[in-house]
């Protein structure tokens, strides 16, 4: 199993760590490392289906879609993604990974997106986006050469609109966006998604970080508690 | 989309367009087939220019922007971003490139410089630019000038690694220096950089540059991309070591993966199995001091 590098020092919660996973083929993944770092997340970059093992959450980032998705296809990781989305933990997606998701690529969300749609990046812009769930000011949304999303299907939630179309979108664990929360100094949208990962199990993430800190802890929690919070 | 609710072009949009390009790895293509082929492997974008560096070398005389025709050829080819590069200083070929819409603007000292003393005010400009650099002094300058991403020049068309490396390890290793100082010790560093204070004070702080860090100049190989990744580049321009190599359709796929896959050795073994024969290629060091590129800018 590929390991969490020793030097992230994710922080505990109720005896156990979130382990999240950042797909980083090609793309944006840098920034939203850095925020989960920040919140206590231990992160694994995600290159190959060995490294989904054990994750409690996982982000999709934005990127060049046609280079994420042939990078999916050399690695084989299509399927697995697909497994651990269906597995029902939490995932955050962001403009490619959005697109990565809808009917054309993995189906995994029904929702259609058509690439580029505001133009090329002389046309990429800022905009204030209210988010239904997110309380306070609106959120500074970056839109990189972003997708539209053209379509959604039943049992799509719509978070945020801009110009009438859909660009923050939700289906039971998984969470997609047009726009880059990560490339703001505004941590709501990601510490809402870090929030939600339940807390690994020990025996799990903990072994290949710490072993000493794993066991005492493990001895020190009711074994209910910490099976009840990786649920 | 433009209304009075969205702000264009920011520079926040700007550099993070290059956040979306990392880890990628952009190669230069001269007409819409090699972009296609270039798409096809994997490349994060495409540089769009008429000649790739090392048949400027061979060919001599002024090396210019590209003929807009054959970039929007490019454009209409592929979904992926399309670079193309203005000369040093020419802000007027820079505003011919903008006007065509091109996604990403590299300043480059591959072209013959049209002003010794001024680099293109990229402020003045919607499209993003990435600028080459030495040191850090270099990129720093280029960020206060606008650039929105940075690449470590190397020697182009050489197929040589070693100012790649040269440079990439200058630029790190300026920054670690950079972040080791004290605040009362930043306006001299400054001073020595010739960079502009805030930029150094923002450096010193977060100890990394406020944009993208990409390196260029003399990659042939997946091996020579894992080790340019290595020592801190988050990305990979691939100019006549793709094209101008026997099999420039497997090498292009060989190096995307080897890009990814840098910290893993098995991986970049196996993308280096089969390519059959790279670039052909010059020694750096043997370049004529008129000859060398890195040397054009300040």
């Amino acid at each position: 199993m590929a390991r969490f590098s020793p030097s992230e020092a994710g922080s505990r919660v109720n005896g156990g760590f979130r382990g999240v996973g950042v797909l980083a083929l090609q793309g944006g993944f840098a920034a939203h490392v850095g925020k989960l770092r920040a919140m206590g997340a231990l992160i694994r970059e995600v290159r190959t289906p060995a490294d989904l093992v054990g994750l409690d959450g996982l982000v999709l980032p934005g990127g060049e879609s046609t280079t994420m998705t042939l990078g999916m296809e050399r690695e084989g990781l299509a399927e697995p993604i697909t497994e651990f989305i269906r597995s029902g933990k939490p995932v955050l997606a962001t403009c490619a990974g959005t697109i990565i998701l809808d009917d054309a690529h993995l189906g995994l969300l029904d929702i259609s997106c058509d690439r580029n749609a505001y133009g090329r990046q002389t046309h990429s812009f800022e905009a204030d986006v209210k988010i239904a769930e997110i309380d306070g000011e609106p959120f500074t949304g970056m839109f990189i050469r972003a997708p539209r999303i053209t379509r959604i299907g039943e049992g799509v939630e719509v978070l945020a609109t801009l110009d009438g179309h859909p660009v923050a979108v939700r289906r039971e664990n998984l969470t997609a966006l047009t726009f880059h929360p990560e490339l703001t100094s505004d941590n709501r949208l990601h510490a809402k998604f870090f929030e939600s990962i339940p807390v690994g199990h020990l025996a799990e993430i903990g072994k290949d970080r710490d072993r000493t800190s794993a066991a005492a802890s493990q001895s020190s929690q009711p074994k209910s508690q910490s099976e009840g919070a990786s649920g | 989309m433009t209304n009075e609710l969205t702000r264009e072009a920011t520079f926040n949009v700007k550099a993070g367009m290059a956040e979306m390009l990392r880890g990628g790895v952009i190669m230069d293509v001269v007409d819409a087939e090699q972009a296609k082929i270039a798409e096809a492997a994997g490349a994060a974008a495409v540089m769009a220019l008429e000649r790739v560096p090392s048949d400027i070398r061979r060919d001599g005389g002024v090396a210019r922007m590209s003929d807009p025709e054959m970039i929007r050829g490019i454009q209409q080819a592929v979904t992926i971003p399309v670079m193309a590069k203005a000369r040093i200083g020419h802000f007027a070929e820079a505003q011919v490139l903008e006007a065509l819409e091109i996604d990403y603007i590299d300043e480059s000292e591959v072209l013959t410089p049209a002003d010794e003393a001024n680099h293109i005010d990229k402020w003045n400009f919607k499209a993003p630019f990435v600028c080459g650099a030495t040191n850090l002094g270099e990129a720093l300058r280029r960020i206060g000038e606008g650039a929105a991403m940075i690449r470590s020049k190397g020697e182009a068309g050489t197929g040589d690694i070693v100012e790649a490396v040269r440079h990439m390890r200058q630029i790190r290793g300026d920054i670690k220096k950079l972040a080791s100082l004290e605040e009362s010790e930043l306006a001299s560093a400054a001073k020595d950089h010739g960079a502009p204070l805030e930029i150094v004070r923002d450096v010193a702080t977060t100890g990394t540059l406020p944009v993208v860090l990409f390196c260029a100049g003399g990659i042939a190989t997946p091996a020579d991309a894992a080790l340019m990744m290595q020592l801190g580049a988050e990305g990979v321009f691939v100019g006549s070591g793709i094209f101008k190599s026997e099999n420039p359709e497997i090498r292009a796929n060989a190096i995307v993966e080897a890009t990814t896959h840098f910290a893993d050795p098995e991986r970049v073994l196996e993308a280096s199995i089969g390519l059959g024969g790279a670039m052909d290629s010059l020694e750096s060091s043997k370049l004529a001091d008129g000859e060398v590129f890195a040397q054009r800018g300040w």
